[in-house]
């Protein structure tokens, strides 16, 4: 039996956590197919027939999975369900929508955001907003899986040479579930869980207006802009920024939190960054703790001079 | 329409949780315990859908150990009607946890189940949609705002890429996100009216339901530890370690 993976992606490319996850599916099994159910989505799936390590894409290509709704994709997901002994999903609000649908129609425990894997039945996951890490097993006798993107690195996307099986479509909502409408963050700058530095900013940068003197920093690292959920809150930055327990999960080799406190909710998105920098006038700051270079100071003196050296 | 709101009793957010020595589990005895925050804020959202006037009934259910009745009453003060406890001391794994819901919702017929959209204890973020799942029921996980008309729900999600509207017909499963609203202090005289509200408990046996474990948690270790860090005096030292020693700019 073989590991199946479903592709996130946009009908025009696929999203970076599928690569990882792809990885973490290898490791549990060789084989690993790919499903991509999408909507004029030809593109996607011949990019997935060259990624290292994947043998079958699996594609059913209409008009019903153009926004893959969970009602409709998880429908076809159990359709196919049948010849595979794992299936993953990245732990994206893609994934986590998704996989748990799936389970309940296959009568399965879906395992949450894994960071290891010590075996075919045997997961490492966080709890308690990473302050524990579990180690599950299941005994499913098919496995349902979201894993981390963080965790796992990303699978190479030349050298394989994947078949390519068409899908018919399944009945899935019945238009009980209908699109509407989406809003999606438009940005030039690499994505949020994919970015080599992440500069992220708090409550501490007080405004909307003030939070571009972070996002100049950002241009000038080629980085990512992150928040805290202070931030959003208070609409500085859109929802999509929001790192933590329960917005995304980044591990960054630079890490900068500018004006963040560093509560717990919030270190759990970002504590496995390899570097992390905290600038906060308060040095009682919590973040400092994890910070492997912490500098005491008013931030808005601080941003301007660290552009500046930047720029040298 | 008929709302039914699940809520989880859980480790209140602002404790630091510590891993036990025989890596069972995390030290529960004696640790302050709070509704789980995400559930406060699907409590909200009902009671004022209910001042709205669009509810006849707004039903809390919670599921484990007998002190959940005073996270039920605590829903209660917030203004829902009337509440039920599913008691047990199993740790039961989210797919359990939606089968019993199943069971409730079977007797009750709501048109709507609001919960949250995750727990912050096992921080699954499955539940809704495994009861969705079982139902066949649409779902609209992660909600920043909903809109009612004709039998229908718009949902706004948030999603990775920004925010996402479906259209839902209802009866439907909704899972809450953090900005969906910003749940009220209950006042004491809405606490002592709570008491008297209804609250049945039902014994778990009473389903006949099998929820033996899908999957056991073979052990709970504490998280890898980072190194400690310095302090740094300026931004020149600053940029300097960046470059010079971590070499990631
Ligand atoms: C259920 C739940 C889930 C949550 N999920 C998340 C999550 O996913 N992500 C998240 O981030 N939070 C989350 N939170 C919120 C979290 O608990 C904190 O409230 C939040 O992270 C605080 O954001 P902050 O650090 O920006 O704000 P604050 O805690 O207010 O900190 C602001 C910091 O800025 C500093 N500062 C102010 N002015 C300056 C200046 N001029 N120069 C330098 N420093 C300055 C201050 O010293 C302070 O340390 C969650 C909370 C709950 C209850
Ligand atoms: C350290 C540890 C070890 C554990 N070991 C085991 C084990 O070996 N076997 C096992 O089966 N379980 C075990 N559990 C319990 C179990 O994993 C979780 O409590 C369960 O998975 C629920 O997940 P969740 O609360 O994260 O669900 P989520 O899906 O994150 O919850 C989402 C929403 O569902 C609703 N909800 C969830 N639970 C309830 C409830 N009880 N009543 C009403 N509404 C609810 C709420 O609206 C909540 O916001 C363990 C838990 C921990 C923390």
């Amino acid at each position: 039996m073989s590991v199946l993976v479903i592709a996130e992606h946009d009908n025009a490319e696929l999203k970076p956590a599928t690569l990882t996850t792809v990885t973490a599916a290898g490791e549990i099994d060789p084989s690993v197919a790919i499903l991509v159910a999408g909507f004029d989505c030809h593109a996607v799936a011949e990019s997935a027939t060259k990624i290292a390590g994947v043998a079958q894409i699996l594609v059913c290509d209409d008009a019903r999975y153009q926004h893959q709704l969970a009602e409709d994709v998880a429908a076809l997901v159990v359709a196919v369900a049948g010849e595979f002994s794992h299936i993953l999903a990245p732990a994206s609000t893609f994934g986590k929508n998704l996989i748990p649908r799936v389970g309940a129609m296959l009568d399965v425990s879906p395992i949450s955001d894994i960071v290891s894997i010590e075996s075919s039945d045997t997961f490492v996951r966080p709890v308690y907003a990473g302050n524990a890490m579990a180690t599950v097993k299941s005994s499913d006798d098919k496995k349902l899986i979201t894993a981390r993107a963080t965790a796992f690195a990303a699978a190479a996307t030349t050298g394989g040479s994947a078949s390519v099986s068409e899908l018919q479509p399944v009945d899935g909502s019945g238009g009980r579930s209908r699109f509407v409408g989406q809003e999606l963050t438009q940005s030039e700058r690499p994505e949020l869980t994919n970015a080599r530095v992440v500069v992220s900013g708090g409550r501490g940068l007080g405004s909307a207006e003030n939070f571009k003197l972070l996002e100049q920093l950002a241009d000038q690292l080629d980085a990512a802009v992150g928040a805290s959920r202070a931030a959003v809150d208070a609409g500085y930055v859109p929802n999509d920024y929001q790192v933590g327990q329960t917005g995304k999960v980044v591990a960054p080799e630079l890490y900068i939190a500018i004006g963040i406190s560093g509560a717990i909710q919030h270190l759990a998105g970002m504590k496995d960054s390899k570097v992390i920098v905290a600038i906060n006038k308060d040095e009682e700051a919590p973040i400092f703790q994890v910070a492997d270079y912490g500098l005491v100071a008013d931030l808005f003196d601080v941003l301007p001079k660290l552009s500046a050296a930047l720029e040298k | 329409m008929k709302i039914l709101v699940a809520i989880k009793r859980v480790v209140d957010y602002n404790v630091k949780v510590r891993v036990k020595k025989d890596e069972s589990g995390v030290e529960t005895a004696n640790v302050k315990m709070s509704m789980n925050p995400f559930d406060e804020i699907a409590v909200e959202e009902a009671v004022r859908l209910q001042e709205a006037g669009q509810t006849e009934e707004l039903i809390i259910v919670s599921i484990g150990v007998k002190q959940c009745q005073e996270t039920i009453r605590t829903a209660l003060a917030m203004g829902a009607d009337r509440g039920i406890l599913v008691e047990t001391e199993d740790q039961l794994e989210p797919l359990a946890i939606a089968k019993i819901l199943r069971e409730i919702i079977n007797k009750e017929s709501p048109d709507l189940v609001i919960m949250g959209k995750q727990a912050i204890d096992d921080d699954s973020n499955q539940t809704g949609q495994l009861l969705a799942g079982i139902l066949g029921w649409p779902q609209g996980t992660f909600a920043s705002k909903l809109e009612f008309s004709d039998q229908r729900v718009a949902v706004t999600r948030e999603v990775d890429g920004g925010l996402e509207t479906l259209s839902l017909a209802l009866p439907a499963v909704i899972t809450v996100d953090l900005r969906l609203n910003e749940p009220r202090y209950v006042k004491l005289p809405n606490i002592m009216k709570a008491k008297k509200k209804p609250l049945e408990t039902i014994g778990l046996g009473e389903f006949g339901l099998d929820l033996s474990p899908r999957v056991t948690t073979l052990k709970v270790a504490p998280p890898p530890e980072r190194g400690g860090g310095v302090r740094v005096e300026s931004v020149e030292e600053l940029v300097d370690k960046l470059k010079n020693e971590a070499k990631v700019i």
